[in-house]
């Protein structure tokens, strides 16, 4: 039977290529999608959590951080859709009108 | 080795692979194939830990209503690659390294290789909770509230899209 280490240091390299993509990719998509990848590995952590200790509420957490994720997708999508109308662009080093 | 560090390996290998490439491929089509297969492998990954419920609805919400949007917006708004990553600031390439390695060193030492107490067997009711029956009962009785305010939330976030992608506020 495996340990849980071998779930907790799978999500941690996850978590860590999708903070890596946050910092690198300038694409407001792919932003996103990283975030998304983000998201998974902590969900990866809660439902190893809730197998080996016996316990739901882990699984119930993971339900609601899909349902959020969801919301999460249609309104961020909707923004990238109004922000290339306005601006032809979603790289973000181009779009920078709230700077000061 | 057992069947199950076998298939654990495998699903970790695909999982890593497929979002290492994610990250890295500049056409955002691929990326998002990618993370398709990351997310059909972190389902089997659900199921080697008993979480039934959970993979089907990980394969339903994520790779097919939230991928299938996000598909949608990347082919309407008819994007070209990305410039090759670096190429305004060349340090920050060896910089991003460094910090990757060192926030993955942080967070495997935390979670695992040094000397914490592991919990090396699953549970014996793990089975039973994966089920859509056991979770089910949880969230119709102890989590009722929350699940209704997530309705709330998702119908919120549906009028706040379809606002915010209008063509011009009357």
């Amino acid at each position: 039977m495996l340990s849980i280490n071998y779930y907790l240091i799978l999500s941690a390299v996850l978590f860590t290529i999708g903070v890596v993509g946050v910092l690198t990719r300038r694409n407001a998509i792919l932003i996103f999608m990283c975030i998304e990848l983000m998201l998974n590995s902590v969900n990866l952590t809660l439902v190893a959590f809730s197998a080996y200790l016996g316990s739901v509420e882990g699984q119930v957490l993971v339900f609601f951080v899909m349902a959020v994720a969801a919301a999460e997708a249609a309104v961020g999508l909707a923004i990238v859709l109004a922000l290339f109308r306005n601006h032809v662009t979603v790289n973000l080093d181009e779009i920078n009108i709230l700077k000061w | 080795m057992s069947g199950t560090l076998v298939l654990f390996t495998f699903l970790a290998i695909v999982a890593v692979a497929s979002a290492l490439l994610m990250v890295t491929r500049l056409n955002p089509i691929t990326s998002a194939i990618y993370l398709v297969l990351n997310f059909i492998s972190l389902a089997g990954l659900y199921l080697t830990l008993k979480a039934q419920f959970l993979a089907v609805i990980q394969i339903m919400v994520y790779a097919g209503a939230i991928m299938v949007l996000v598909l949608f917006v990347i082919m309407l708004l008819n994007l070209e690659d990305e410039r090759a990553l670096y190429d305004h600031i060349p340090w920050s390439k060896y910089l991003m390294f460094v910090l990757g390695a060192a926030f993955i060193v942080e967070m495997i030492t935390i979670t695992g290789l040094a000397g914490a107490p592991v919990i090396s067997t699953m549970s014996p009711e793990a089975a039973n909770i994966g089920t859509v029956e056991y979770i089910g009962m949880a969230l119709y009785n102890s989590y009722l509230l929350p699940f209704e305010m997530t309705s709330i939330l998702l119908l919120s976030a549906m009028i706040g899209a379809i606002v915010l992608a209008k063509k011009r506020f009357p």
